[in-house]
Protein backbone atom coordinates (compact mmCIF):
# COMPACT_ATOMS: atom_id res chain seq x y z
CA UNK A 1 0.00 0.00 0.00
CA UNK A 2 1.31 3.66 -0.99
CA UNK A 3 1.73 6.56 1.75
CA UNK A 4 -1.65 8.23 -1.24
CA UNK A 5 -3.43 4.90 -0.41
CA UNK A 6 -3.06 4.83 3.64
CA UNK A 7 -4.05 8.68 3.08
CA UNK A 8 -7.97 8.17 1.52
CA UNK A 9 -8.07 4.69 3.32
CA UNK A 10 -7.92 6.69 6.99
CA UNK A 11 -11.10 8.44 6.00
CA UNK A 12 -13.31 5.31 6.05
CA UNK A 13 -13.86 4.41 10.03
CA UNK A 14 -14.91 1.03 8.95
CA UNK A 15 -11.16 0.37 7.38
CA UNK A 16 -9.49 1.93 10.88
CA UNK A 17 -11.16 -0.41 13.12
CA UNK A 18 -10.67 -3.68 11.35
CA UNK A 19 -7.17 -2.55 10.62
CA UNK A 20 -6.43 -1.26 14.29
CA UNK A 21 -7.73 -4.69 15.45
CA UNK A 22 -4.46 -7.07 15.49
CA UNK A 23 -2.72 -3.30 16.58
CA UNK A 24 -4.84 -3.07 20.12
CA UNK A 25 -4.27 -6.44 20.89
CA UNK A 26 -0.43 -6.21 19.73
CA UNK A 27 0.33 -3.36 22.11
CA UNK A 28 -2.18 -4.57 25.21
CA UNK A 29 -0.16 -7.60 25.28
CA UNK A 30 3.53 -5.73 25.41
CA UNK A 31 2.26 -3.32 27.64
CA UNK A 32 1.47 -5.95 30.04
CA UNK A 33 4.44 -7.74 29.54
CA UNK A 34 6.70 -4.59 29.83
CA UNK A 35 5.17 -2.83 32.80
CA UNK A 36 5.18 -6.64 34.91
CA UNK A 37 8.83 -6.64 33.67
CA UNK A 38 9.91 -2.99 34.77
CA UNK A 39 7.70 -2.34 37.73
CA UNK A 40 9.37 -5.30 39.55
CA UNK A 41 12.71 -4.56 38.45
CA UNK A 42 12.58 -0.73 39.09
CA UNK A 43 11.40 -1.14 42.17
CA UNK A 44 12.94 -4.86 43.80
CA UNK A 45 16.48 -5.19 41.35
CA UNK A 46 17.83 -1.68 40.18
CA UNK A 47 20.26 -0.07 42.41
CA UNK A 48 19.70 2.60 45.15
CA UNK A 49 21.07 6.14 43.92
CA UNK A 50 24.26 6.74 46.47
CA UNK A 51 22.59 9.93 46.79
CA UNK A 52 19.79 9.73 46.71
CA UNK A 53 18.72 6.01 47.97
CA UNK A 54 15.58 4.63 47.09
CA UNK A 55 13.27 7.39 45.96
CA UNK A 56 15.14 7.27 42.79
CA UNK A 57 12.92 4.75 41.49
CA UNK A 58 9.92 6.88 41.50
CA UNK A 59 12.29 8.01 37.62
CA UNK A 60 10.66 4.58 36.61
CA UNK A 61 7.35 5.75 36.61
CA UNK A 62 7.86 9.64 36.27
CA UNK A 63 10.20 10.14 33.42
CA UNK A 64 7.56 7.50 31.43
CA UNK A 65 4.53 9.46 32.29
CA UNK A 66 6.38 12.57 31.50
CA UNK A 67 7.74 11.66 28.27
CA UNK A 68 4.26 9.71 27.42
CA UNK A 69 2.20 12.57 28.26
CA UNK A 70 3.99 15.13 25.73
CA UNK A 71 4.20 12.18 22.89
CA UNK A 72 0.25 12.22 23.35
CA UNK A 73 -0.14 16.00 23.37
CA UNK A 74 2.52 16.29 20.03
CA UNK A 75 -0.21 12.97 18.90
CA UNK A 76 -2.92 14.86 19.81
CA UNK A 77 -1.41 18.27 17.88
CA UNK A 78 -0.85 16.18 14.35
CA UNK A 79 -4.40 14.74 14.66
CA UNK A 80 -5.46 19.00 15.29
CA UNK A 81 -3.43 19.96 12.60
CA UNK A 82 -4.68 17.30 10.18
CA UNK A 83 -8.58 18.18 11.08
CA UNK A 84 -8.12 21.76 10.28
CA UNK A 85 -6.14 21.63 6.91
CA UNK A 86 -8.40 17.91 5.37
CA UNK A 87 -11.12 17.99 7.77
CA UNK A 88 -10.46 14.58 8.29
CA UNK A 89 -13.08 12.79 10.78
CA UNK A 90 -10.69 10.33 12.13
CA UNK A 91 -8.87 13.29 13.56
CA UNK A 92 -11.72 14.59 15.33
CA UNK A 93 -11.80 10.99 16.77
CA UNK A 94 -8.35 10.98 17.43
CA UNK A 95 -8.43 13.99 19.64
CA UNK A 96 -11.07 12.65 21.44
CA UNK A 97 -9.54 9.65 22.46
CA UNK A 98 -5.88 10.92 23.50
CA UNK A 99 -7.37 13.73 25.69
CA UNK A 100 -8.31 11.10 28.75
CA UNK A 101 -5.42 9.39 28.87
CA UNK A 102 -3.45 12.75 28.22
CA UNK A 103 -4.73 14.60 31.01
CA UNK A 104 -4.21 11.32 33.49
CA UNK A 105 -0.49 11.15 32.30
CA UNK A 106 0.72 14.82 33.00
CA UNK A 107 -1.27 14.24 36.42
CA UNK A 108 0.60 11.64 37.30
CA UNK A 109 3.53 13.16 36.23
CA UNK A 110 3.19 16.04 38.55
CA UNK A 111 2.09 14.32 41.36
CA UNK A 112 4.75 11.34 41.12
CA UNK A 113 7.26 14.66 40.66
CA UNK A 114 5.95 15.89 43.46
CA UNK A 115 6.46 13.07 45.48
CA UNK A 116 10.45 12.57 44.41
CA UNK A 117 10.46 16.17 44.79
CA UNK A 118 10.03 15.73 48.22
CA UNK A 119 12.65 13.70 50.07
CA UNK A 120 14.89 14.90 47.14
CA UNK A 121 14.65 18.50 46.89
CA UNK A 122 12.47 19.25 50.63
CA UNK A 123 9.25 20.72 48.59
CA UNK A 124 6.54 19.09 46.66
CA UNK A 125 6.30 22.26 44.19
CA UNK A 126 8.22 24.33 43.36
CA UNK A 127 8.21 27.41 40.45
CA UNK A 128 10.44 25.68 38.24
CA UNK A 129 10.19 26.10 34.29
CA UNK A 130 9.41 22.60 33.70
CA UNK A 131 7.03 21.88 36.65
CA UNK A 132 5.01 25.18 35.18
CA UNK A 133 5.20 24.21 31.58
CA UNK A 134 4.15 20.92 32.62
CA UNK A 135 0.88 22.31 34.70
CA UNK A 136 0.17 24.62 31.62
CA UNK A 137 0.15 21.25 29.65
CA UNK A 138 -1.89 19.75 32.40
CA UNK A 139 -4.56 23.01 31.51
CA UNK A 140 -4.12 22.83 27.70
CA UNK A 141 -5.64 18.87 28.45
CA UNK A 142 -8.19 19.85 30.68
CA UNK A 143 -9.16 23.13 28.85
CA UNK A 144 -9.43 20.94 25.60
CA UNK A 145 -11.66 18.61 27.16
CA UNK A 146 -14.04 21.27 28.27
CA UNK A 147 -14.41 22.74 25.00
CA UNK A 148 -15.42 19.72 23.09
CA UNK A 149 -17.94 19.22 26.64
CA UNK A 150 -19.15 22.71 26.00
CA UNK A 151 -19.77 22.95 22.42
CA UNK A 152 -22.27 20.53 20.83
CA UNK A 153 -22.22 21.21 17.09
CA UNK A 154 -19.86 18.59 15.70
CA UNK A 155 -18.08 20.71 13.15
CA UNK A 156 -17.37 23.67 15.72
CA UNK A 157 -16.52 21.44 18.18
CA UNK A 158 -13.35 19.86 16.09
CA UNK A 159 -12.07 23.04 15.14
CA UNK A 160 -12.44 24.81 17.80
CA UNK A 161 -10.08 21.97 19.82
CA UNK A 162 -8.22 21.60 17.20
CA UNK A 163 -6.74 25.06 17.00
CA UNK A 164 -6.48 24.79 20.57
CA UNK A 165 -4.48 21.53 20.52
CA UNK A 166 -2.37 22.65 17.91
CA UNK A 167 -1.37 26.55 19.39
CA UNK A 168 -0.53 24.63 22.67
CA UNK A 169 2.07 22.43 21.03
CA UNK A 170 4.23 25.25 20.87
CA UNK A 171 4.25 24.51 24.75
CA UNK A 172 6.19 21.27 24.15
CA UNK A 173 9.44 22.99 23.15
CA UNK A 174 8.77 25.07 26.20
CA UNK A 175 8.78 22.01 28.73
CA UNK A 176 11.66 20.26 26.59
CA UNK A 177 14.34 23.48 26.80
CA UNK A 178 12.97 24.73 29.93
CA UNK A 179 15.71 22.65 32.33
CA UNK A 180 18.01 24.38 29.82
CA UNK A 181 16.92 28.12 29.69
CA UNK A 182 16.37 28.02 33.77
CA UNK A 183 18.64 26.78 35.51
CA UNK A 184 15.72 26.43 38.53
CA UNK A 185 15.13 23.52 40.31
CA UNK A 186 14.17 20.42 38.18
CA UNK A 187 17.22 18.54 36.77
CA UNK A 188 18.34 18.11 33.08
CA UNK A 189 16.85 15.34 31.02
CA UNK A 190 18.11 11.92 32.60
CA UNK A 191 17.09 9.91 29.98
CA UNK A 192 16.48 10.03 25.83
CA UNK A 193 15.84 7.79 23.53
CA UNK A 194 18.34 8.72 21.02
CA UNK A 195 21.53 9.89 23.10
CA UNK A 196 24.04 7.68 25.27
CA UNK A 197 22.58 7.31 28.52
CA UNK A 198 24.77 8.95 31.16
CA UNK A 199 23.07 6.77 34.04
CA UNK A 200 24.42 3.34 34.37
CA UNK A 201 22.84 0.10 32.34
CA UNK A 202 21.23 -1.57 35.59
CA UNK A 203 18.98 1.81 36.19
CA UNK A 204 19.02 2.36 32.00
CA UNK A 205 17.56 -0.51 30.89
CA UNK A 206 14.71 -0.89 33.48
CA UNK A 207 13.74 2.62 32.48
CA UNK A 208 13.94 1.46 29.10
CA UNK A 209 11.15 -1.36 29.71
CA UNK A 210 8.87 1.47 31.70
CA UNK A 211 9.00 4.27 29.34
CA UNK A 212 8.27 1.67 26.13
CA UNK A 213 5.56 -0.19 28.62
CA UNK A 214 3.96 3.06 28.67
CA UNK A 215 4.27 3.79 24.87
CA UNK A 216 2.56 0.47 24.10
CA UNK A 217 -0.40 1.69 26.92
CA UNK A 218 -0.61 4.42 25.57
CA UNK A 219 -1.05 2.80 21.97
CA UNK A 220 -3.66 0.25 22.96
CA UNK A 221 -5.61 2.76 25.65
CA UNK A 222 -6.10 5.68 22.26
CA UNK A 223 -6.68 3.36 20.02
CA UNK A 224 -9.45 1.23 21.84
CA UNK A 225 -10.66 4.57 22.93
CA UNK A 226 -10.98 5.51 19.21
CA UNK A 227 -12.56 2.13 18.01
CA UNK A 228 -15.04 2.83 21.08
CA UNK A 229 -15.95 6.32 19.11
CA UNK A 230 -16.29 4.82 15.62
CA UNK A 231 -18.49 2.58 17.11
CA UNK A 232 -20.72 4.95 18.39
CA UNK A 233 -20.85 7.59 15.56
CA UNK A 234 -20.88 4.73 13.30
CA UNK A 235 -23.95 2.88 15.13
CA UNK A 236 -26.44 2.94 12.43
CA UNK A 237 -24.42 1.16 9.67
CA UNK A 238 -24.69 -2.11 8.51
CA UNK A 239 -21.11 -3.24 9.16
CA UNK A 240 -22.03 -2.27 13.24
CA UNK A 241 -24.74 -4.04 13.07
CA UNK A 242 -22.21 -6.98 11.84
CA UNK A 243 -19.97 -6.27 15.11
CA UNK A 244 -22.83 -7.87 17.41
CA UNK A 245 -23.77 -10.52 15.03
CA UNK A 246 -21.17 -13.18 16.92
CA UNK A 247 -22.42 -12.19 20.15
CA UNK A 248 -26.29 -12.68 19.46
CA UNK A 249 -25.46 -16.31 17.97
CA UNK A 250 -23.59 -17.05 20.73
CA UNK A 251 -26.14 -15.91 23.68
CA UNK B 1 17.23 -8.07 44.86
CA UNK B 2 18.06 -5.30 46.40
CA UNK B 3 16.25 -5.55 50.05
CA UNK B 4 17.17 -8.52 52.60
CA UNK B 5 13.84 -8.60 53.96
CA UNK B 6 10.04 -7.74 53.30
CA UNK B 7 9.90 -4.84 56.14
CA UNK B 8 13.16 -3.67 54.07
CA UNK B 9 11.36 -3.55 50.87
CA UNK B 10 8.21 -1.96 52.61
CA UNK B 11 10.52 0.93 54.16
CA UNK B 12 12.72 1.38 51.21
CA UNK B 13 15.76 2.94 53.71
CA UNK B 14 12.78 5.78 55.44
CA UNK B 15 11.56 6.57 51.45
CA UNK B 16 8.71 4.20 51.86
CA UNK B 17 5.73 6.65 51.66
CA UNK B 18 7.04 8.40 48.95
CA UNK B 19 7.91 5.78 46.87
CA UNK B 20 4.67 3.92 47.49
CA UNK B 21 2.67 6.69 46.37
CA UNK B 22 4.22 6.81 43.18
CA UNK B 23 3.67 3.63 42.52
CA UNK B 24 0.59 3.45 44.11
CA UNK B 25 -0.99 6.59 41.70
CA UNK B 26 0.62 4.86 38.49
CA UNK B 27 -1.31 1.26 39.35
CA UNK B 28 -4.34 3.38 40.31
CA UNK B 29 -3.99 5.02 36.38
CA UNK B 30 -3.09 2.41 34.74
CA UNK B 31 -6.01 -0.06 36.25
CA UNK B 32 -8.05 2.84 36.37
CA UNK B 33 -8.04 3.13 32.63
CA UNK B 34 -8.17 -0.07 31.43
CA UNK B 35 -11.15 -0.92 33.72
CA UNK B 36 -12.69 2.46 32.37
CA UNK B 37 -12.54 1.01 28.76
CA UNK B 38 -13.93 -2.34 29.42
CA UNK B 39 -16.64 -1.28 31.04
CA UNK B 40 -17.56 1.42 28.34
CA UNK B 41 -16.85 -1.50 25.87
CA UNK B 42 -19.34 -3.99 27.84
CA UNK B 43 -22.03 -1.18 27.67
CA UNK B 44 -21.56 -0.47 23.91
CA UNK B 45 -22.07 -3.91 23.31
CA UNK B 46 -25.05 -4.61 25.08
CA UNK B 47 -26.45 -1.09 23.49
CA UNK B 48 -25.65 -2.49 20.02
CA UNK B 49 -27.35 -5.94 20.82
CA UNK B 50 -30.19 -4.19 22.50
CA UNK B 51 -30.45 -2.14 19.13
CA UNK B 52 -30.54 -5.25 16.83
CA UNK B 53 -32.82 -7.45 18.62
CA UNK B 54 -35.29 -4.44 18.36
CA UNK B 55 -34.62 -3.71 15.19
CA UNK B 56 -35.36 -7.80 14.08
CA UNK B 57 -38.89 -7.62 16.62
CA UNK B 58 -39.83 -5.11 14.51
CA UNK B 59 -38.53 -6.69 11.22
CA UNK B 60 -40.77 -9.75 12.20
CA UNK B 61 -44.09 -7.46 12.95
CA UNK B 62 -43.44 -5.71 9.51
CA UNK B 63 -43.36 -8.64 7.79
CA UNK B 64 -46.46 -10.51 9.60
CA UNK B 65 -48.33 -7.63 8.57
CA UNK B 66 -47.64 -7.66 4.79
CA UNK B 67 -48.13 -11.61 4.92
CA UNK B 68 -51.29 -11.21 6.58
CA UNK B 69 -52.78 -8.57 4.43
Amino acid sequence: MTLKELWHKLGSPRWFYHMSTPWVTGFGIAAALLLCTGIVWGLGFAPQDYQQGNSVRIMYVHVPAAMVAQSVYIGMGVAGFVLFVWRMKLADVAIAACLPFGMMLTALALFSGGVWGRPTWGTWWDWDGRTVSTLVMLFLYIGIYALREAIPDVELRGRASALVAVVGTINIPIIKYSVEWWHTLHQPASFTLTAKPTMPPEMYLPLLVMVLGIYCFAGHNILSRMRLEIVRRERGTQWVRELVLPARAAG
Amino acid sequence: MQFDSLAEFVAMGGHGLYVWMAYGATLAVLLGSTIALRVARRKQMLELRWAADQQDASTTTETQGTSGA
